[in-house]
């Protein structure tokens, strides 16, 4: 019996999405093949890590992971000039958490300006992120989304119950858009669905499926991205094309493994270590599972992202 | 290669006589084919019918143990690309790679590691699994008293003789007779004398090839000589030739039943970089790999790996589901606040990560509703007022608080009233509808 490779030839593609402008911008997505799957396809753009940064001081982030930072993340515009300028980040990450009612409450104005500021000082592209907050979301995201007028960002996050209003800021402010749902294909679709019977271009959307920890749903989230990555290749279905985004930071950061003292628990090793492990290895997972865009926090986990990319193309 | 029913169907008497329990030799044929029936029910096959649909039935990927006793370690059997068609089967293994280049201290201390690496997650115990003994010096004598002293220090754990040399595989392998190790490698130029050795010392006989065509002709000639486990190795070591050879080994296996690939996949994916050789280990997990061989296991490096394995091994079936209890979140006093919610377990993980976050010690009640999150259960009748009453009144927890009060999650804030109609004395407080709301709901109530 002779061995001949079963490839596959698949009739759908993932739309390749552009982000900011200039030099600087960056595409990713644009595969007509299962991710990394470049023996059977083209894969023409590099998966793409954004950094990610707040409004606020990172007060509840991990010592490990506040690090890093120290010195800048009292200010959001030297934060991101130091991951640009030092940490060579593609792309910056602006979430604006400050603007939750139950953490400063910042108000839509505060927002415009902090991110008019930061586009006054950065030349990479950016991604603004609400405070996951839905009714609040609605008003600051379409403040920022104007005061970023043609800068092509994204913006994020619409969710079922605010899409009309994100949606149609990012529609007039030629940006792109993050459409989130909770963990079901579904879901993701009837969203994207909803969203382009607005006028919204699906050439300009970006599925974020919801992101889980390694060790708390991590198989979750993997598996509704793989399955929105297969109908979108073996079925053609053109709502499920965009490309997706993992948005691992805040996910990890949180869950107990990335924190607790290794006094506390010693046959779980180094604390620093282990965080950095643990936001490395779901983005390496959601990675194999089709995400092409990475929201991230830990500089030694998106180092060690960035050096296995370069293995898997 | 995998029959059709109507392929199966053909091998069958046709007489229709319905021993089987099935009506036709055709229905019996589709239930072959669905692999819902065994070829043993029909009494009156031929042997030929039997040896073909034999081998046409077995997994595609053949089931492999090595090791023995309650470590042995279970690979193979897997029928899927994709976890969400079905559940993986047989987790991957985690091997140690320890040379004997090394001193008889280094050896024993990488064993003794390996042997204190079993830590509780989740209620499973998790391990690395075994230990590559590699022949780095190239000498016999060397293999085998560093194969004896693996032996003497980790008695129980499954070996990989990793060695190119017959004479220092063969010296090594008498050590561990019964405990069924694997020879790691039978290559284009050792392949005779690697099968033999396996096949007098009853080994599982690893094979390396330069690329899949290569490895194919190799695992077909040992089979011809007698040896059927194996373990197989494309050769490939970079990250993006390690997913396209085992995606083209799985997909051989399972959409052609390939029998040649039909075998367990090892990966050695050592790196300088203790953290990329995570990731590397990552990529093994996801992408088909029964066997990764690591060069260094940290206790956060191995606690990572166990739950992505976990993970991607869970069945995605099978709603995942906590026990129904009273749950103590640190350690909670008389006049603690008490919780409920549903026990799905990714509820259950995220509030009671979110309580522990808080540090306010607390109960969490968490009520079995059959694995479904709370606005689920809401809507299916099963996190309703009664149940919730009933839940509590017969837990028991009235004696260990000082208060009456529980706290209800904000998406059930409709089930307060009557709640509290049903639990007498109780008061219900409707807490956050989203987790992560849970630090500040605590903070602003005990300030
Ligand atoms: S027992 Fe065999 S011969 Fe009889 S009906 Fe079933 S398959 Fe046909």
């Amino acid at each position: 019996m002779s061995f001949t490779p079963t490839k596959e030839t698949y009739s759908g593609k993932v739309y390749p999405v552009t982000i900011g402008t200039g030099d600087k911008a960056v595409t990713f997505g644009g595969e007509n093949v299962l991710t990394f799957h470049s023996f059977e396809g083209e894969t023409p753009n590099r998966p793409v890590i954004a950094y990610e940064i707040q409004d606020v001081p990172p007060t509840d982030w991990p010592d490990s992971v506040k690090k890093p930072f120290e010195g800048v993340s009292d200010d959001p515009v030297k934060w991101a000039k130091f991951c640009q300028d030092e940490l060579k980040a593609a792309v910056i990450a602006l979430r604006l958490i400050g603007t939750h009612p139950d953490k400063e409450d910042r108000s839509p104005a505060d927002a415009s300006k902090t991110v008019s500021d930061l586009l006054a000082a950065i030349d990479v592209p950016l991604i603004i992120l609400g405070s996951n907050h839905a009714e609040k979301d609605s008003q600051v995201l379409v403040a920022v989304a104007e005061a970023a007028k043609d800068k092509n960002c994204v913006i994020g996050k619409a969710q079922e119950a605010n899409y009309k209003t994100i949606a149609a800021a990012a529609m007039a402010n030629n940006h792109k858009l993050i459409a989130m749902s909770e963990l079901d294909i579904n879901l993701s679709k009837q969203l994207n669905i909803l969203i382009t019977q607005m006028g919204f271009e699906k050439e300009r959307l970006i599925t974020d499926p919801m992101c889980s920890a390694l060790g708390y749903g991590l198989e979750y989230t993997y598996s509704v991205m793989e399955r929105i990555r297969l109908a979108a290749l073996l079925q053609q279905d053109a709502t499920m094309q965009p490309p997706m985004l993992g948005d691992i930071g805040m996910y990890v950061w949180k869950v107990k493994e990335t924190h607790a003292p290794e006094a506390d628990q010693p046959q779980w090793g180094s604390t620093e270590e282990r965080g950095i492990a643990w936001e490395a290895t779901t983005a390496t997972s959601l990675l194999i599972a089709g995400a092409e865009l990475l929201i991230m926090r830990h500089p030694k986990a998106v180092e060690a992202l960035e050096k296995v990319i370069e293995e898997l193309i | 290669m995998a029959l059709s029913g109507v392929e199966i169907f053909k091998l069958l008497p046709k007489t229709n006589c319905k021993k089987c329990g099935h009506p036709t030799c055709l229905a019996f044929a589709m239930k072959l084919a669905q692999r819902q029936a065994s070829l043993d029910s029909c009494p009156d096959v031929s042997e030929e019918a039997k040896q073909k649909l034999g081998e046409a039935s077995a997994p595609p990927v053949r089931p492999i143990t090595f090791g023995a006793g309650d470590k042995a370690v279970k690979m193979g059997e897997e029928t899927v690309l994709f976890r969400h068609d079905k559940k993986f089967v047989n987790p991957c293994a985690f091997a140690l790679e320890i040379k004997d280049t090394l001193s008889s201290e280094e050896i024993s201390e990488l064993a003794g590691q390996v042997v204190g690496s079993e830590i509780d997650r989740v209620g499973q115990k998790l391990r690395i699994d075994a230990i590559a003994l590699t022949n780095s010096s190239g000498d016999a004598g060397k293999f085998e008293s560093a194969a004896k002293l693996v032996a003497e220090k980790a008695p129980e754990v499954p070996v990989i003789l990793c060695a190119e040399n017959p004479g220092a595989a063969e010296a090594a392998v008498k050590i561990f007779a019964g405990k069924r190790p694997v020879i790691y490698g039978a290559n284009s130029s050792n392949v005779d004398a690697m099968a033999e050795i396996a096949k007098a010392n009853k080994a599982v006989l690893g094979v390396t090839a330069n690329g899949l065509e290569e490895l194919s002709t190799l695992t077909e000639k040992i089979k011809s000589l007698g040896v059927e486990d194996m373990v197989i190795d494309s050769g490939a070591r970079k990250a993006k030739d390690i997913i396209e050879q085992n995606t083209l080994i799985r997909r051989a296996a399972i959409k052609k039943g390939f029998k040649p690939l039909g075998y367990p996949v090892i990966n050695f994916v050592q790196r300088e970089d203790s953290l990329h050789e995570t990731l590397m280990a990552v990529i093994g997990v996801a992408k088909y790999a029964s066997i990764t061989v690591l060069s260094s296991i940290e206790k956060w490096k191995n606690l990572a790996l166990f739950a992505l394995r976990q993970n991607i091994y869970t069945d995605p079936q099978v709603p995942m589901q906590v026990e129904q209890k009273i749950y103590n979140i640190g350690e909670p006093g008389p006049d603690a606040p008490l919780f409920i919610t549903t026990n799905f377990s990714l509820t259950y993980f995220i509030v009671s990560g979110e309580i522990e976050n808080s540090r306010v010690a607390s109960r969490l009640a968490i009520m079995d509703c059959e694995g479904l999150s709370v606005l689920t259960a809401w809507a299916a009748g099963k996190f309703t007022a009664s149940k919730i009453a009933q839940f509590i009144s017969e837990s028991g927890v009235e004696k260990e608080i000082s208060h009456k009060e529980l706290i209800i999650p904000g998406y059930v804030a409709i089930l307060s009233g009557s709640v509290e109609d049903k639990l007498s004395g109780w008061k219900i407080t409707i807490g956050p509808r989203e987790a992560n709301a849970i630090p500040t709901f605590l903070k602003t109530r005990t300030a």
